[in-house]
C-alpha cells in the first residue's frame, strides 16, 4: 500500500513538472535552452529557467512568444539585455568593466606561482644553518652513538 | 616586515568583505539611464476609454512610478508620493502593474491617488519593456522624453528632497 501511495506521488511530481504552458515539447526545450542562460532578476542566483518567481514565468513566456515569431536566439537575449542589462546574462560578456571578473583570478595565480618560484629559489640558494649550538650538540650525539631519543 | 603580512591581507581582505556589504544586490545598474522611455499605448486604469503615452508627457519633466495593488513596499512609498503630488512640483503617472482593474482603482480610492493618470498594465508587458522587476520602480524622465534616474524599491522622503527633487529642477531648468 505505501509503496502504492508512493508510485502515486512520483507520478503526480512528474507530472507537475513536465506540464509546461506550451504544448509542444520542441519548442519548449529551446526556451529553456534560452531560460537558461538569463539571470532572474527577483532570485540573482537563479536562471529564468530554474526560477518560479512571477517574473521568471513571464520572461520565460516572452522568450517563448518571440520563438513563435521566428526570432532567433540572438534576438531574444539582445532584447533581454536591452530591457535589464548585461546583468540578465548569467554568463557575463568580457568587456572592459568585466575583465577584472574574467581575468582576475588568472592574474592571482600567475602572480602566487611567481611568489612561490621566488620563494623557492631563494630558500635553495642560501640554505639556513642550523645553529652553532645544535650542531655541537647533534654531532657530539653522533659520536656518542645515544639514540636521541633517550636523552631528556 | 613580514610579521605584518598577515595583518595586511586581513585588512584588505576586510576592505573588499566591508564595500562588499555596503552594496546593494538589488540596484542592477539600468542600462535605460539617458535612453528614450520606451513607448507605449495602453488604457488608463480609471477610464478603459481613454489611452495613455509618454508622448502625452512630453515638454514637461515627470515620474513614472510603477505600482500595483498588492505590492506591500507601494503602500509604504504611497504617503511620500502623496506629500510630493501636493506639492505641485512634477506630475507623477502611474503604472499600474499586472493589477486586476477593480483592485487598482479600490486601492487608489482608498488611500488617495497622488498619479496624474494610471497606465493599466495588466499582463506586464510595459514593466517588461521598461526592466522592471521589483515593485515598486520610479522612473524621471525628462522633457525629451530621456530616462534620468531610475530607483527600485520604495522612494522614500529623504530620497525626494536628496535625489529627485534637485534633478528634477535641473531638468526643468534645460
Amino acid at each position: 500500500m505505501r509503496k502504492f501511495i508512493f508510485a502515486c506521488l512520483l507520478v503526480l511530481a512528474g507530472a507537475v513538472q513536465a506540464a509546461p504552458p506550451g504544448s509542444d515539447p520542441e519548442l519548449e526545450k529551446r526556451v529553456m535552452a534560452i531560460s537558461d542562460e538569463l539571470r532572474c532578476l527577483v532570485c540573482q542566483n537563479q536562471t529564468i529557467a530554474d526560477s518560479n518567481a512571477e517574473l521568471a514565468i513571464d520572461l520565460r513566456n516572452q522568450v517563448r512568444e518571440q520563438l513563435v515569431q521566428g526570432k532567433s536566439e540572438q534576438d531574444i537575449v539582445a532584447y533581454m539585455v536591452q530591457r535589464y542589462g548585461d546583468f540578465v546574462l548569467y554568463r557575463p560578456p568580457v568587456n572592459t568593466s568585466t575583465w577584472l571578473l574574467w581575468f582576475g583570478p588568472f592574474a592571482l595565480m600567475v602572480g602566487g606561482i611567481i611568489l612561490l618560484v621566488r620563494m623557492l629559489r631563494r630558500a635553495r640558494a642560501q640554505p639556513e644553518a642550523a645553529p652553532a649550538g645544535d650542531m655541537a650538540r647533534a654531532a657530539q650525539l653522533l659520536a656518542a652513538g645515544t639514540n636521541p631519543k633517550e636523552t631528556p | 616586515m613580514k610579521r605584518f603580512l598577515p595583518l595586511g591581507i586581513f585588512l584588505a581582505l576586510a576592505l573588499f568583505l566591508g564595500i562588499g556589504l555596503q552594496l546593494n544586490p538589488r540596484e542592477i545598474p539600468s542600462p535605460f539611464i539617458g535612453k528614450q522611455a520606451p513607448a507605449f499605448k495602453v488604457a488608463q486604469l480609471n477610464d478603459a476609454d481613454k489611452f495613455i503615452t509618454p508622448a502625452d508627457m512630453r515638454g514637461q519633466v515627470w515620474l513614472l512610478n510603477v505600482w500595483a495593488s498588492w505590492c506591500v513596499s507601494c503602500r509604504q512609498e504611497h504617503p511620500v508620493l502623496m506629500a510630493l503630488s501636493r506639492q505641485n512640483v512634477v506630475p507623477i503617472v502611474g503604472l499600474n502593474y499586472k493589477d486586476a482593474r477593480s483592485d487598482g482603482v479600490n486601492w487608489l480610492r482608498q488611500f488617495g491617488n497622488p498619479y496624474l493618470m494610471s497606465a493599466f498594465d495588466l499582463n506586464g508587458r510595459i514593466g517588461i519593456d521598461y526592466g522592471v522587476y521589483g515593485v515598486p520602480e520610479t522612473f524621471v524622465i525628462d522633457k525629451q522624453g530621456v530616462i534620468r534616474l531610475k530607483h527600485v524599491g520604495p522612494v522614500t522622503q529623504e530620497l525626494i528632497t536628496k535625489k529627485f527633487l534637485p534633478l528634477i529642477k535641473e531638468l526643468n531648468r534645460a
